[in-house]
């Protein structure tokens, strides 16, 4: 039985006009697909193309960036072929987004209730006053403290991880198929990066979301993902199931993040005294062709860690 | 403290001026312009004038009542159509960018160049002296300057987070605009507009002075001030009262442009929760 995919996404290039009419690809034919209810993880490097994919997901690339080919079908639908409006209908409401910036990520002039009410008088056609009521209960979904009284918050008024709960509550608030998490909790510390990630494991399993989910933290990806695709300039080099890429990386690339992963315990159980160092950063990606791809970068393992 | 200070006396003042404009009528029982009687000519203040009389015998205190009327009417109209005209262009400029950018940007570019005064002067020739074409003149001339200052904070707040996390919510541009770029740029706008309601009265002024503005018997602050000019002298009291209103006017919405954007930023509120 083969299950219809939610997201699938085929052939995605981004590409970057570059002079002389040439094209840096910033994402280079990359194909994944995301099941219903599934958490898919893209993990890599800054640089790797992980936003950028997911912004060209979403329809947001920025000029001068455009999605040059490829398909992203979306519940049967591509959508690269819908239109602005029927797109700015589908964000919010069908995908979702949250950011790693919960401090920037609120309006700072409306209360919170209001911005999360807002999401259902502009999908659903409620009233203000029944959305004001749906967004007390979404605030107490994502275990916000007193909502009856937090939704008169402003977003100065609240901490970093209760603000990341209130983005949840936002991008949920029409559940949504799929929620797009771009380092969700990058910016928090990480006691309250364990509540938010459990917080958003348990909503999406809870509601049937499918989840993908961007980090750089090999950690977070293996707690939360069914299956991960590793990104390295631009390309999807390795897509495993976690449990499988974590105990047999085969791609050098893996390994050497995998490597560079602190462990606890016995350095000689795992088979090594130190953290393995990637030379240097990713090569003007103009000149890198298929096959030297990850080349000029070598791994060394025992390395010096630099400071 | 100070927030409350600002805002209670620019509030005061204002009030104080648009309440005497509005019930000019029940705080003197004289009429502005048929009062004249040369045998009451430049009365200094006393218990029956209690500004004075000008050089026609009208009671000083009932025209500056009067003249409010006009000075506040020119003011705060002519300053809504220009911080209307100024926001729009500037925030659909700044969010839209492109060939519409380059436009009002150019179109903004020349009228900085051209003193507005001088503008506002060509329109009243073209359109005759009276209330109307003085709103029209005033309205249209004095945009520029609210224009750039909403053209560059879209600017800046449209790269912030919840700029971008608005799109990604599938917030339409007119939605993100009166959401989420419109309240975080009223400040500096309202700031504006008040300094602007300020300007609107004096350019009144100078344009009345030089003929081109309210037509007396009518009185304005600004053509009350040009009657007072060859009595300067003799009668200084009709210039100082029209003179100290435009003053405590001008003072009075800038005092409360201030209270108003402090009062408007949650930031500078006590913290409730």
């Amino acid at each position: 039985m083969t299950v219809q995919p939610l997201l699938d996404v085929k052939n995605l290039t981004v590409s970057l006009p570059a002079a002389g009419g040439r094209q840096h690809g910033i994402v280079r034919d990359i194909s994944f697909n995301i099941l219903p209810g599934e958490a898919y993880g893209l993990v890599g490097e800054s640089g790797s193309g992980k936003s950028v994919t997911s912004l060209a997901v979403i329809g947001l690339l920025k000029k001068p960036l455009r999605t040059s080919a490829g398909q992203i079908v979306f519940k049967g639908t591509d959508l690269r072929t819908l239109s602005s409006r029927a797109m700015r209908r589908l964000r919010g409401d069908r995908v979702a987004m949250i950011f790693q910036e919960p401090m920037t990520a609120l309006n700072p002039l409306a209360t919170v209730g209001r911005q999360i009410a807002e999401m259902f008088v502009l999908h659903q056609g409620k009233t203000w006053k029944e959305a004001h009521e749906l967004a007390v209960g979404a605030l107490a979904s994502v275990r916000v403290p007193a909502p009856e009284q937090r939704v008169h918050a402003y977003p100065h008024q609240m901490s970093g991880g209760m603000r990341q709960r209130v983005m949840i509550a936002i991008a949920l608030a029409c559940n949504p198929d799929l929620l797009i998490a771009d380092e969700p909790t990058t910016a928090l510390d990480v006691t309250v990066q364990a509540e938010v990630l459990k917080l958003i494991q348990e909503l999406c399993t809870a509601r049937g979301t499918a989840v993908l989910l961007i980090s750089h933290d090999l950690g977070v990806i293996a707690n939360m993902c069914q299956r991960v695709g590793v990104m390295y300039a631009g390309k999807i080099v390795e897509e495993r199931d976690t449990y499988e890429l974590f105990s047999d990386p085969w791609h050098d690339y893996t390994k050497g993040l995998l490597g560079a992963l602190p462990r606890l315990g016995s350095r000689q159980r795992h088979g090594r005294s130190r953290l393995v160092d990637i030379d240097s950063i990713i090569d003007d990606r103009s000149r890198l062709t298929e096959r030297l791809c990850f080349e000029p970068r070598k791994l060394r393992a025992g390395a010096e860690v630099r400071p | 403290m100070h927030l409350r200070f600002n805002l209670l006396l620019g509030g005061i003042l204002s009030a104080v001026v648009v309440l005497g404009g509005i019930f000019a009528s029940w705080l003197t029982p004289l009429d502005p312009i048929m009062s004249a009687d040369l045998m009451n000519a430049e009365m200094p203040p006393g218990r029956e004038f209690w500004f004075g009389t000008d050089a026609q015998g009208r009671d000083i205190y009932t025209r500056v009542l009067y003249g409010a009327q006009v000075s506040l009417a020119v003011g705060v109209i002519s300053q809504l159509i220009n911080s209307f005209i100024g926001t729009a262009l500037g925030v659909s400029a700044g969010y839209w960018g492109g060939w519409w950018d380059d436009l009002v940007n150019g179109l903004t570019n020349v009228m900085l160049a051209i003193p507005s005064l001088i503008f506002a002067l060509a329109v009243m020739a073209v359109l005759g002296p009276g209330l109307s074409s003085l709103l029209i003149a005033l309205g249209l001339t004095n945009w520029s300057w609210t224009c750039r200052i909403a053209r560059s904070s879209t600017l800046s707040l449209k790269s912030q987070g919840y700029v971008q996390a608005a799109k990604t919510m599938g917030y339409g541009d007119i939605r993100i605009m009166f959401g989420q770029l419109l309240p975080n740029m009223i400040g500096p706008i309202l700031v504006m507009a008040t300094l602007g309601i300020g300007s609107a009265v004096l350019s009144e002024a100078a344009l009345s002075f030089l003929g081109l503005g309210i037509h007396p018997p009518t009185p304005s602050w600004g053509n009350m001030l040009t009657d007072a000019r060859e009595l300067i002298v003799i009668a200084p009291w009709a210039a100082i009262f029209p003179g100290l209103a435009i003053f405590l006017t001008v003072l009075g919405f800038n005092l409360l442009g201030d209270g108003l954007r402090d009062a408007l930023d949650p930031h500078m509120r006590t913290r409730r929760v």
